[in-house]
């Protein structure tokens, strides 16, 4: 090292501490492009196959609002005749997807009609729309409930409440009620699917969620249900419908059917959803 | 093999004393340094005088043995004391001012580090900077000086924080040659002149001659030779000293007071102001430029004639070196004149003769 | 002895791929800034749900710099001064955060300081909770970002090499009169630089942000998360949000850029 001035050090070994590593990430940028390509160049052409030989189980792109993937998931597989391949996140979000490529699914079903709404404005879905089935908003704590939850009350001063955000089907619905209940809600934080809401309250990371009747079912005895006041008024419709530029329309029309029809209709009543 | 000629003016006690060794770089040495001895450590590359010198600044470890400054032990079983405790300067053949400081603020920090008051810090810098010659520097930034003057700060900030030992790592090896003189006058005035202790690690002769009294040559980790400066310059005993300096050195056995024999048989007559003993081991030494070379057997003239062959010209100005080897592979040099050397039609390979007057060489016993 | 980088000879193809690379990263930035209603702009970050998630962004990562300032500037000391094989696992385990996807650094800080966390739950029983608080969001930043600090100044300090500090320590400076007088003064370009990178990469952090600390206007509602909620709902004022973070991060990189050219200049002979 002293004699560094008479043989100065090139510079791609004055820091050898950064050379290795920043080689080694260029070979692995180069090789996940040359991964992501190939892989997207396969799926493009699995589903660009579209109709296949009739004892194939035929393909079809649902997505869902995050509420209906149990019932939903259930439903489809009473069907091996079709491929079903779900997308299930908060409602709003589903439609922006679907806003930015119209093709991407064949069938859209939200938790209320206001997201259908939307997208039925936007063009992308067909007019005629079904109800799928109704639901209704409810208070859930954690087992055992730590946090000593009463209802939508005093009880909740000081308390960890999480909601969904007002744009999201089931936010909406939260706030709903307390406004009709005339209380003023507080939540630590608004999360974008009423999924993540009960994971919050199942984790015990939250006190106390507002969810739907359907998610506090699904969560069996992990959480507890407390009344809502004017839950029953706070109706949020399910609502069914064939996107516009669906690439599979008959499949999709099928699964249409098989929700709204009977076998549909007695796993939604099992999951506790209310039927039209 | 350690007989060093004590000068006489050494004082009673050591400023340093080293006895340590260092696995790991094959380092052992035993070093005895006098206050106000100025110390030159020699040695080939790997030899270990680095080593040597970061034992005593306290920048190595030893594995066994102790390290004494003053009578303080720094370095020994259970005790390490750390670099900036050993009040050691250093200076290296880099000047490694720092840059964010100016000159200035360079040779007040091992006093501000130290805990001076600013003002008295700033005091003693000028003196020092004045002492190196470089007192209209003070304001400049380190890079906008040039090599040997930023030698020069280093010296004044290593001195101003009054250290009881100096250690110069070559110093000079980075200055132009037309520098190294004024910095070399310089350092023999700030540590001969006043009696500081210092070990100088070196490669040039000239700076131990100047500078110190006492010569060290370290070979493979160890001392092999230690002496006064003079001696050991004028008489090496060492191929590497005999190297350094610049002469022919064979060794053989005394067979008269002025005469010695060679292993090939011949004789070599020369001054030995210390006569040799019959049959023991001695030294003779020569200046190359005292050597003549010839391609038949010399006759007349009290000359030594020796027989070699001729294993490589090299020019080197106005001269030729001629590099040979004797008999039995010893090797020897001559200076000769290009003329000279194009004259005779030497090539490797070739018999020779060479010739050396008497008066021209140097016996001493081993 | 260095030489000028324009006489280092230069493959003239390489200047196609170069461009479409600088083409492939511009266009999509260039793209935000135009297709923000540039007369809307100002009204749309002066909503009261704009200026909170502004004013949050800019607390918290401003406190996250500060804290990986604070422990992290240790960390790169040290590690930049010792090569057994712990320094290396250690170096190892720092880098992961900056290769982790950041919902699973989210994740991973759930399951520990979360309420039934390793670390949570002893600061459940003493009454301190930080999920769903602003600190929170400070914990997410500093475990993503302050890794980039710490290989950042380490790679610098190693590159600058001990000399200074030992010819100080035979000055008589002691351990810490070095550090806060030779190496700190030296290293202040590599560690604005690290600062720089440190902030911007908390200002962009996302996933374990919104996994671990929730999102609620003024409290958690960073930046990202504020574009996130509102993207489909009100699109212009998304954009106009995004390019307030994109002239952010230009800003930031292009401070610190300057400030190590600045510093380079210098070369003592």
């Amino acid at each position: 090292m002293s004699r560094s001035h008479l043989h100065p050090t090139p510079p791609h070994l004055r820091a050898p501490y950064l050379r290795a590593p920043s080689r080694a990430a260029f070979l692995a940028i180069v090789a996940g492009c040359v991964l992501t390509l190939v892989l997207a160049g396969c799926g493009g052409a699995r589903t660009a196959g579209g109709a296949a030989s009739a004892t194939e189980p035929r393909p079809v792109v649902v997505f869902a609002a995050a509420s209906l993937t149990a019932a939903f998931q259930q439903i489809a597989a009473t069907n091996p005749q079709l491929d079903v391949r779900f997308m299930f996140d908060g409602s709003p979000t589903l439609v922006e997807q679907l806003g930015a490529r119209p093709d991407v699914a064949d069938v859209l079903a939200t938790a209320d009609e206001v997201t259908m709404g939307k997208a039925a404005q936007a063009g992308l879905v067909a007019a005629d729309q079904r109800l799928v089935a109704t639901n209704t908003p409810v208070l859930i704590v954690p087992k055992g409930n730590p946090g000593r939850i009463t209802g939508l009350d005093s009880s909740l001063a000081g308390k960890k409440l999480v909601v969904c955000a007002p744009a999201v089907p089931c936010g909406a619905a939260a706030w709903a009620v307390a406004r009709n209940a005339g209380y003023d809600l507080r939540p630590v934080s608004e999360e974008q699917k009423v999924t993540d809401v009960l994971g919050k309250v199942t984790s015990g990371e939250a006190d106390a969620g507002i969810v739907f009747s359907t998610d506090a079912k699904r969560a069996g005895d992990a959480v507890a249900t407390l009344p809502l006041p004017g839950a029953e008024r706070v109706v949020s419709r399910s609502v069914i419908a064939l996107v516009t530029q669906a690439r599979h329309p008959e499949a999709a029309t099928e699964f249409i059917r098989l929700v709204t029809g009977d076998t549909g209709r007695a796993v939604l009543a099992s999951h506790g959803f209310t039927l039209p | 093999m350690n007989d060093a000629a004590a000068p006489s003016w050494i004082r009673a006690g050591h400023a340093l004393r080293l006895a340590a060794s260092v696995r790991d770089r094959g380092l052992e040495v035993r070093l005895d340094v006098a206050p106000g001895e100025v110390v030159a450590v020699v040695g080939a590359n790997g030899s270990g005088k680095s080593s040597l010198v970061r034992l005593v600044s306290g920048q190595l470890r030893v594995d066994h043995g102790t390290v004494t400054i003053d009578d303080e032990v720094v370095s020994g079983p259970g005790v390490h004391l750390p670099v900036h405790r050993r009040r050691v300067a250093l200076l290296e053949q880099r000047p490694l001012l720092f840059e964010h400081l100016d000159v200035l603020a360079n040779v007040t920090f091992g006093l501000l580090a130290r805990g001076a008051k600013p003002a008295a810090a700033v005091a003693r810098a000028h003196v020092e900077l004045e002492a190196v010659g470089c007192h209209d520097l003070a304001g400049r930034r380190t890079w906008e000086i040039s090599g040997g003057q930023a030698q020069r700060v280093a010296l004044a900030r290593a001195l101003a924080t009054d250290p009881r030992l100096v250690l110069l790592d070559e110093p000079m090896a980075a200055l132009d040659a037309s520098v190294a003189p004024s910095v070399r006058a310089l350092l023999r005035e700030r540590l001969r002149g006043e009696g500081r202790t210092a070990v100088l690690v070196t490669h040039d002769p000239i700076d131990a001659l100047s500078l110190a009294d006492t010569l060290v040559v370290l070979s493979r980790g160890r001392v092999v030779e230690q002496g006064p400066v003079g001696t050991l310059l004028a008489r090496p005993r060492d191929p590497f000293l005999a190297d350094l300096v610049g002469v022919n050195l064979v060794a053989g056995r005394g067979v008269s007071p002025d005469t010695l024999v060679l292993p090939t048989g011949e004789h070599v007559t020369g001054v030995s102001p210390v006569p040799l003993s019959a049959d023991h081991a001695a030294l003779a030494s020569f200046a190359p430029a005292a050597v003549a070379v010839h391609r038949n057997v010399p006759t007349g003239s009290p000359r030594n004639h020796l027989r070699a062959t001729v294993t490589g010209l090299e020019p080197r100005g106005s001269l030729v070196r001629l590099t040979a080897v004797l008999g039995d592979g010893a090797p020897l040099a001559s200076d000769l004149t290009v003329a000279a050397a194009v004259d005779a039609g030497l090539v490797a390979g070739s018999e020779v003769w060479l010739a050396v007057k008497a008066a021209q060489v140097s016996l001493y016993p081993r | 002895m260095s030489r000028p980088s324009s006489a280092v000879p230069l493959p003239d193809w390489l200047l196609l791929p170069a461009a479409l690379a600088v083409l492939f990263l511009l266009v999509p930035l260039l793209g935000v800034a135009v297709r923000v209603p540039w007369a809307r702009a100002p009204a749309l970050l002066a909503t009261a749900e704009s200026v909170d998630a502004l004013r949050l962004s800019l607390l918290t990562c401003v406190g996250a710099t500060a804290v990986s300032l604070a422990l992290g500037l240790p960390l790169a000391i040290v590690l930049s001064r010792r090569d057994g094989r712990l320094a290396g696992v250690v170096r190892t385990v720092v880098t992961i955060p900056m290769v982790l996807p950041p919902v699973v650094a989210g994740l991973a800080l759930l399951i520990t300081f979360g309420r039934r966390g390793v670390v949570g739950s002893a600061l459940s029983a003493w009454g301190i909770e930080i999920g769903f608080t602003t600190v929170a969001v400070v914990v997410a930043q500093v475990f993503v970002s302050m890794p980039y600090l710490v290989t950042s100044v380490e790679g610098a300090l190693r590159a600058a090499g001990g000399a200074n500090e030992e010819m100080a320590a035979t000055l008589g400076a002691s351990p810490t009169y070095a550090l806060r007088r030779v190496t700190l003064p030296l290293m202040l370009p590599a560690v604005a630089g690290g600062a720089a990178l440190t902030f911007a990469r908390a200002l962009g952090e996302f996933g374990a942000t919104i996994t671990f600390a929730g999102s609620l206007q003024g409290t958690t509602r960073t930046l990202p998360l504020q574009i996130y909620q509102i993207r489909e709902l009100d699109t212009d004022a998304a954009l106009a949000l995004s390019l307030v973070l994109i002239v952010v991060a230009a800003l930031t990189v292009g401070l610190s850029g300057w400030v190590a050219r600045r510093t380079v200049r210098r070369r003592t002979p």
